[in-house]
């Protein structure tokens, strides 16, 4: 069913294409005030179409944007739609997409460039997030990764060119196991159609099921950072510039559990049956395994980088717990841990290391940086709250609901859960501590007086900081702003046939 | 009959106000710069002020029902937000056990606020103190008033927060940074106890409101729900829920075996020693524990009369109450004796509520809330007069020179030791020495209380006689001094409630038990008279403890700073031991701290070389695979495409010879050919 009143949602997808396209017809030093415009508009749009889509979410939870024929011999369309995960996703990339640009303020290398890629690779997650037609859904999901793999391997740091590759491979096997699955579907379901909807009813056989299932979900986990096909994400995330950092804690990893939600589950619901309660022991093993390796790092960023797997495991064990409210605290965590990781990424990687050029916490302590950069210190200790899970923010009500669901099916890996919370609070506090307290009053004034000579925070840092620290608060303090566009989304076909294949 | 008249209703409905008045000065707090000082305070003690104005309305409100023929609870429920079909509400909730919270804890907090402006004058982050202060308070009257187990828990894991940031509020210190993390990572392994009860508990009964109109978690029908499969041979889910939510008291509570943190979290400044982890956050495990009563007691039905929950919340209460009794004998600090003090407090409380005394559990808090809170702020201001030193084996001999703290000091440490009649510690004990007494299933926990009021009599004593009595030890070029008006002003106030509340439970007009439990008070003097043999026991106790500790500290004054304690010299292994607090903090260190430290290395090396490993293995195998490939390119595809290339190039390079444009070359082949052309005919080929 066509609903004429969603179209402003789609400009989040055309502007962003359109913005890599003017950045780069534009002379250098415009490039950041034209990515910022670009990434505000689209926030505008995503906002706009987050109402339209309030206001029809109650007759109809799923709404095609566009459909038309594209190479109609393979049964392949231009067939766009939203329901409310995707939107809260497009919410997402619009928030964190403003905040990756002011994050990039002082970006002196190649400025044209960097963002018109940027801008690339947030179209690409924008038509992810849109796609029926899962050709159409891969073409954007490889949009996505190769703006990535130049972002990091020219504007990186640490080991750049490795991190860059690293995660390129992964994410090229990861695609190429869903493709493999996606065409094995195409063929069995008679090879007339890639769209979801009609494979996503087409019964396959069982047998069939049994190894889809695992290849096509697999495929989309590694990009979720799914434990054990997860180390691609901390060497990617240290080796990345903030902004892709940001990027890639925020919303790439969110492409792949969106993956797997959107397409690998409704597409195999008894393969999913059968399989889901390794993979939601895949998620709590990743939890505590995350959290484990994050309190025994001793880079500053690497800790942020295993608390993005450890958090990712939330969602993985939210999509496999099969009830509405772990779907939805698992689409919560998404939203959730976006803001939250993009903001821890970008205190670490722009706000400190750019100012001290180093991240290793023993070299950090001593500079006591709560005296030099006490705006910063605030910020990260009001976003280490939300990373483990303090009430008022956005990870506590996803976590909850997560638990919750866990629960209803298997007790034990909610208390799982519950210690990876324990745990998440363990090495927060103890980089926290570290990084910006440190220890001795007295041994440290030289250091001390160095560090009086930093840059001051500047009002675009200032200003994406509390973006994302308001965007966390306000879903913390009333969930229903969040709730109310994911919960309609339970009644779509798409979701439906999850929730009945778990028989609830 | 419940009344329900518009000015009640009304004060429910409103109710939120109370905690939402601190919690909106600490949202000002937090945005003042740090020179606005005498602003942060008043606007601190201020909302303190109104809060505990609101408050007694509050009190009052629940006053009107008379006659208690009924419990009175009013509650107020509103949805937060929607879970697909299922609606998530938080609500607030009006009954005696709120009221009366609600006015002890802004009272002493008003009282602790003023106090603190004296104490933290000196300090350059003044603002965030109270504002820290601020957001505590907030959070603990939420706390209190919560009428869903969520909403309590999200106040839970707030006054949690603050006590973090408060212990490490002089983070400068390292002992105080790691007492803050350890003291909220020890109380959160009991919240994550509490977590999974709660969600148990809401898997169970679909609802976390504890009042609602019949529909509450904590309403008989949601009870016979959870008790009825058992009954028919299921899981004993109310015994597991109830149990689970008893591990988050015993973590904030500070019950053993997490009761490690609180003794640690006195590096935070001392009104934050008396406010929080005496007065009230410590207080809230009990709190919780008689909050969640009907459903702790549930299991009752299963078990003939006498509950498992509440047995083992009995022991780990007698258990922790002399525990810590006797680790309190031998320390030399003099917040670290109070705190042991207090966990041995909080301990008979938790112990009342197991043997079935709920109303001398509250009383005793009620009680204890100012009488610890006094006795903290007069050790606080002991630290003050004497130049910020803690160790009681260096003061000695102030009671001349701080007259006013030693007489508030004196009525404190009578309270807590239980002196008779005339303190509102004996009264509260009594009552829960007699609920222990009454109780059929065991003696321990009566026992193990005898024993902790004597200890708790001697300890208290020995203490006087290190602060007060003999000879200062301290540095003598620095006389100890009074402390100003604001730091005695609230010492006095609060000790006069230490004696004054003694009364509203006595037990010969036990008011405060019943207005809890909603019965009409009556004077008389049977219960007393009957209750005799063991008031004459206890007092024998208290007297035998102050006795012995006068003949050891007081009427033989402590040497040297540095001579060995009495004890020591007595004992020396036994002394040893309670010194260092049988061992508990060492026991943790070399187990649970190791484990956590050593799973994460493995983790961390699993990560490094397997995960990595392979991934490097890959690399090189795929490295390998290149360089065969390479090879294979250049020496077979490449070598015999050059190879055919060179053979192409000579041959046409021959072949080129034949065409370099001379015209003799081409007459000379031309001439040849026509020859052979010739030749050939010649021999008989036919064309």
């Amino acid at each position: 069913m066509v609903v004429e009143v969603m179209d402003m949602i789609l400009w989040t997808l055309y502007f962003s294409f359109l913005g890599a396209v003017l950045v780069l017809l534009l002379p250098g030093r415009a490039a950041k005030w034209a990515a910022l415009s670009v990434a505000v508009a689209t926030l505008a749009a995503a906002f706009a179409g987050a109402s339209e889509y309030m206001s029809v979410s109650a007759q109809a939870p799923w709404v095609t944007l566009a459909k038309s024929p594209w190479i109609p011999s393979l049964g392949i369309s231009w067939h766009l739609a939203a329901d409310g995960i995707s939107i809260t996703l497009v919410l997402l990339t619009a928030l964190a997409s403003v905040a990756g640009v002011l994050f990039s303020w002082n970006v002196a290398h190649r400025p044209k460039e960097f963002f018109a890629l940027y801008l690339t690779l947030i179209g690409g997650v924008y038509g992810v997030f849109f796609s029926v037609d899962l050709f159409l859904f891969m073409v954007f999901y490889e949009i996505a990764i190769i703006p990535k793999y130049f972002l990091i391997a020219v504007w990186g740091s640490t080991r750049r060119e490795y991190g860059a590759m690293k995660l390129a491979l992964y994410s090229f096997i990861g695609s190429a196991l869903s493709l493999a699955g996606i065409l094995a579907a195409y063929a069995v379901a008679g090879g007339h159609t890639f769209d979801l909807l009609e494979l996503a009813s087409y019964p396959f056989p069982p047998q069939f099921q049994y190894w889809a299932f695992p290849l096509v979900f697999v495929g989309f986990a590694i990009l979720a950072g799914m434990w054990p096909f997860h180390t691609w994400a901390p060497t990617g995330h240290v080796a990345a510039p903030t902004a892709a950092s940001m990027l890639l804690a925020g919303v790439v990893m969110k492409l792949g559990a969106y993956g797997c939600l959107r397409v690998a589950m409704p597409l195999f619901p008894i393969g999913l049956e059968e399989w889901s309660l390794f993979f939601a022991g895949l998620g709590v093993v990743g939890i505590i395994y995350g959290a484990l390796v994050a309190l025994a790092q001793t880079d500053f960023k690497f800790v942020i980088g295993y608390s993005s797997v450890s958090h990712m495991g939330f969602v993985i064990l939210g999509l496999m717990t099969l009830n509405a409210v772990g779907l939805q605290g698992a689409v919560m965590q998404m939203f959730s841990h976006g803001v939250i990781a993009g903001l821890l990424f970008a205190v670490v990687g722009r706000m400190v290391y750019d100012r001290t050029h180093t991240r290793e916490l023993s070299e950090l302590g001593p500079m006591q940086l709560y005296r030099s950069m006490p705006f910063v210190t605030v910020v990260f200790v009001l976003a280490g709250l939300a990373s483990m899970g303090l009430p008022g923010f956005s990870g506590f009500v996803a976590e909850l609901m997560i638990v919750v669901g866990a629960w209803r099916g298997i007790p034990w890996m909610a208390v799982m859960a519950g210690l990876g919370i324990l745990l998440a609070a363990a090495y927060t506090l103890r980089v926290m501590q570290l990084a910006f307290f440190g220890y001795g009053d007295n041994s440290s004034e030289n250091s001390h007086s160095d560090m009086s000579k930093i840059d001051a925070i500047s009002w675009p840092e200032k200003t994406g900081a509390v973006l994302l620290l308001a965007a966390s608060l306000c879903v913390g303090l009333r969930p229903s702003l969040l709730l109310d566009l994911i919960a309609p989304a339970m009644n779509t076909p798409l979701v439906q046939v999850i929730l009945k294949g778990a028989g609830s | 009959m419940i009344s329900k008249t518009w000015e009640t209703l009304l004060v429910v409905k409103l109710l939120w106000i109370i905690p939402a008045i601190p919690m909106l000065a600490a949202g000002v707090l937090a945005l003042t710069p740090r020179g606005y000082r005498r602003m942060a305070a008043s606007l601190a003690i201020g909302s303190m002020v109104l809060a505990f104005l609101f408050s007694c309305l509050a009190f009052y409100a629940t006053m009107i029902p008379l006659p208690y023929s009924e419990a009175w609870r009013q509650s107020y429920n509103v949805p937060w937000f929607d879970i697909g079909h299922e609606t998530v509400r938080v609500g607030w909730v009006l009954d005696p056990l709120s009221a009366l919270m609600l006015a002890m804890v802004t009272f002493v907090g008003t009282c602790i606020f003023v106090f603190s402006t004296g104490y933290m004058a000196e300090d350059e982050n003044f603002t965030r103190f109270f504002g820290f202060l601020t957001l505590f308070a907030g959070a603990m009257l939420g706390l209190i008033i919560s009428n869903s187990l969520l909403l309590l828990f999200i106040c839970w894991e707030l006054v949690g927060l603050a006590s973090y940031l408060l212990i490490g509020f002089w983070f400068h210190k390292p002992s105080a940074a790691a007492a803050a993390k350890k003291a909220f990572m020890t109380t959160r392994i009991g919240d994550l106890g509490l977590l999974i009860g709660m969600v148990w508990l809401y898997s169970e009964t679909g609802t976390l409101l504890f009042y609602d109109g019949g529909f509450g978690c904590l309403e008989t029908k949601a009870l016979i729900g959870l008790v009825t499969p058992a009954i028919s041979g299921g899981t004993l889910a109310v015994t597991g829920i109830a149990l689970l939510i008893f591990c988050g008291a015993i973590g904030k509570s500070g019950q053993f075996p997490l009761h490690v943190w609180l003794p640690d979290a006195m590096e935070g400044p001392t009104p934050v020693s008396a406010l929080i982890h005496a007065a009230t956050m410590v207080a809230a495990g009990v709190f919780l524990v008689g909050r969640m009563l009907p459903l702790m007691g549930a299991d009752m039905i299963l078990f003939s009369g006498s509950s498992p929950t509440l047995y083992i919340v009995a022991m780990v209460g007698s258990f922790t109450a002399l525990f810590a009794a006797l680790i309190a004998v031998a320390q030399t600090d003099i917040k670290r004796i109070l705190a042991y003090s207090t966990v041995s407090q909080l301990g008979y409380m938790m112990m009342a509520i197991g043997v079935g005394g709920y109303p001398a559990a509250i009383f005793h808090l009620l009680t204890h809330a100012f009488f610890k809170a006094l006795l903290f702020l007069g050790s606080g201001s002991v630290i003050h007069g004497c130049h910020h030193e803690q160790d009681i084996r260096r003061m000695g001999g102030i009671a001349g020179s701080m007259k006013i703290t030693f007489a508030t000091y004196a009525v404190g440490m009578m309270a807590l030791s239980g002196v008779p009649f005339f303190f509102s510690g004996f009264w509260s004990k009594e009552a829960i020495l007699h609920a222990a007494l009454t109780w059929t299933p065991s003696m321990l926990p009566f026992i193990f209380g005898l024993c902790g009021a004597f200890l708790t009599a001697f300890y208290m004593t020995r203490m006087m006689g290190y602060v007060f009595f003999g000879n200062y030890r301290g540095d003598s070029c620095h006389a100890p001094h009074e402390s100003p008006a604001t730091m005695t002003v609230p010492l006095v106030i609060l000790a006069v409630f230490a004696v004054l509340l003694g009364f509203a439970g006595t037990s010969f007009w036990p008011w405060c038990q019943s207005y809890l439990t909603a019965q009409r008070v009556r004077f008389g003097w049977e219960e007393f008279l009957h209750a005799w043999p063991l008031t004459g026991g206890s007092i024998a106790m208290v007297a035998a403890g102050i006795g012995l500790g006068w003949k050891l500290y007081i009427s033989r004054p402590v040497g040297g700073a540095d001579a060995p304690d009495i004890l020591e010299t007595m004992h020396p292994k036994i002394y040893n031991c309670l010194k260092n607090k049988f061992f508990v903090d060492e026991f943790y260190a070399a187990t649970w701290v190791r484990w956590c430290g050593a799973f994460a290395s493995v983790s961390d090396w699993m990560e490094r070389f397997v995960w990595g490993g392979m991934m490097r293995g890959a690399a090189f195998f795929t490295a390998c695979l290149a360089l065969l490939n390479s090879e294979t390119d250049e020496r077979v595809v490449n070598g015999s495409f050059d190879g055919g290339c060179k053979v192409l190039k000579a041959s046409s390079g021959k072949l080129s010879l034949f065409q370099n444009g001379k015209a003799q070359r081409y007459l000379c082949v031309i001439g040849a050919a026509f020859a052979l052309l010739l030749l050939a005919l010649e021999m008989g080929v036919k064309l």
